[in-house]
């Protein structure tokens, strides 16, 4: 037994050492970017806190606005997904009309073929629709996802029939049906695809990038890629700073639900 | 009740006309320029006031004489080779670590999966710093082993591998979650039956855990290696492709391609080997995969 025990602490601490191992990078963000820029690199116990490398980055890029460009960004994709997705879904789900499983199956191609798969041809489709540089053209191509479609249709299947009946029994239409009945009970659904769809686009990059050339409309990950590849003198604090303030809201939500955020990944399955 | 016949009619236009937003949108982002792709790739780039002309496989001879796309393309197996079976081990490693009765449970679940959700840009700046060649965690670390600096961005032979460690730091927690959720359905009456007969570690998670993971593991794998051949942020972020080429990926080089050399007809020919592979995992899905298990 007490060779179990031994054991036992040996796991344990070879799991925590592990565990120190990995977050060490972000460990070592945090030191940086929360003590004056003579401590990034040196470690001292009784080097002073404080938020200064947070008022620098905040003042010398235009992080106000990016702010505001990624949170208009990600609730107008999941608002149109949503409303998109939805009918999409609900149309595929109950009625077998004509063709649907081809249709299907095209939607399907999707999960593999992302939008920033075709960067050079998207882009040129925004072009020629005048909307490159517009944060409609960042969410545009994103506003049909295959995967919301499919996850929704998963879902919008698995709710008894009778209850769309008796909707429909008491007059109502297709879009009072959904409204009424699929939509309260696919609540769980939405979250999870809610909280995937904000994390996915709160960390897109590629496509933005491409997109957007302006203060306007550049989104976090963008601004804070423009923020740093600009000689800044390469001040680390000052940089580590930038990069836990735009990762922050979403960190701060994660970590207040987290048991939302892991349900929603492992109910969705591929971000 | 209203009459039957004209509602049959109404449900392939309703259908359609639900479903019509989102086709057209699919249409205009992935369907159609999937296919002018394609069709670009055996057309010449216009300049200037030459026009665009039907070349066939031109393109496709210029690739296989390309130096850089070889690089990119050799690099991309190569990072699909190490990054998703690492990432793989170590996630259910994690898990393992995790799903038992250990102490500080939940702040090792929290240091293994935060890296996940932080946007790849922030971790890339934030590994730029660690691997720092004079100053960085990293080589104060090696120093204080005893052993000389190592410039890990800026050499050829360590600069792929040091961007594969942050996609492994990334994607390792993520994939976690997906075998603690396996783990969790794995009957405990099995390991409680293993426990009687006396039977060691080892042999519990060959013969019980690995086989009752299996699905999940294919899963994830498939997910791994289509994320793998769609790898650019850090690329963007931490390297530039550099030094010399030799971190370059197939997406970046498509990037690069289309909107720094502005070569659009290459850079379909490019994209087009992009859509044959991710068909071929698709395919490789198709095949290895039964959707079932994980979407009832």
């Amino acid at each position: 037994m007490a060779s179990q025990r031994f054991r036992k602490v040996l796991v344990t601490g070879a799991a925590w050492l592990f565990g120190l191992f990995w977050a060490l990078p972000l460990f070592y963000a945090l030191w940086a970017a929360f003590h004056p820029s003579a401590f990034a690199t040196h470690f001292d116990l009784t080097a002073p806190l404080t938020l200064q490398n947070f008022v620098n980055a905040w003042h010398a890029a235009p992080f106000p606005r990016y702010f505001l460009n990624t949170i208009l960004l990600v609730l107008g994709i999941m608002a149109a997904q949503f409303v998109i997705c939805t009918l999409a879904a609900f149309g595929l789900a109950r009625w077998k009309f004509f063709g649907a499983d081809v249709l299907f199956g095209l939607i399907m191609v999707q999960l593999m073929v992302t939008p920033d798969v075709l960067i050079l041809e998207n882009y040129r489709t925004l072009q020629k629709l005048g909307l490159i540089d517009t944060l409609t053209g960042v969410g545009l191509p994103y506003v049909a996802s295959a995967f919301g479609i499919f996850l929704l249709r998963q879902t919008f299947k698995s709710i008894p029939k009778e209850l769309d009946d008796a909707a429909r029994m008491e007059g109502a239409s297709t879009l009072q049906t959904i409204w009424r009945v699929y939509l309260p009970l696919a609540k769980p659904v939405y979250v999870a695809y809610g909280l995937v769809s904000v994390s996915y686009h709160w960390n897109n990059f590629l496509w933005p990038l491409i997109v957007t050339n302006s203060v306007e409309t550049r989104p976090l990950t963008v601004g804070l890629q423009v923020f740093a590849s600009v000689d800044q003198g390469v001040d680390w604090s000052v940089i580590c700073a930038a990069a836990l303030m735009t990762s922050g809201p979403l960190m701060i939500a994660f970590l207040v639900f987290q048991r939302a955020f892991i349900q929603s990944f492992l109910r969705a399955g591929i971000r | 009740m209203q009459p039957r016949r004209n509602s049959r009619l109404n449900i392939h236009v309703q259908g359609w006309l639900l479903a019509l937003p989102a086709i057209v949108l699919l249409a205009s982002f992935t369907h159609i320029p999937a296919v002018v792709t394609v069709i670009d790739s055996f057309y010449s780039t216009p300049r200037g006031r030459v026009p665009s002309s039907f070349i066939g496989l031109d393109q496709y001879h210029a690739m296989l004489a390309d130096p850089i796309f070889w690089k990119a393309f050799n690099n991309n197996l190569l990072y699909a080779l190490i990054t998703v079976p690492v990432a793989i081990a170590l996630a259910l490693g994690m898990a393992l670590l995790v799903n038992g009765h250990i102490k500080g449970r939940t702040a090792l679940r929290l240091a293994f999966f935060t890296p996940t959700i932080l946007p790849m840009v922030a971790a890339a700046n934030i590994w730029l710093f660690f691997y720092t060649s004079d100053y960085g965690l990293l080589n104060q670390i090696i120093r204080g082993m005893g052993f000389a600096n190592v410039n890990w961005l800026g050499s050829t032979s360590t600069a792929l591998w040091s961007l594969m460690a942050v996609t492994i730091w990334k994607e390792a927690g993520f994939f976690m979650i997906f075998f603690l959720a396996a783990l969790q359905q794995v009957p405990p009456d099995l390991y409680e039956a293993a426990r009687m007969e006396n039977v060691g570690r080892w042999t519990v998670f060959r013969r019980i855990t690995w086989p009752l993971v299996m699905p999940t593991t294919l899963f994830v794998a498939i997910n791994a290696l289509i994320n793998a051949f769609r790898i650019v942020d850090q690329v963007i972020a931490m390297t530039g492709g550099g030094p010399n080429n030799a971190s370059t990926l197939l997406l970046f080089y498509i990037y690069q391609v289309a909107f720094s050399f502005w070569d659009s007809s290459y850079a379909a020919a490019l994209s087009t080997v992009l859509l044959l592979l991710l068909g071929g995992v698709a395919l490789a899905q198709f095949y290895l995969l039964d959707r079932k298990i994980h979407y009832r």
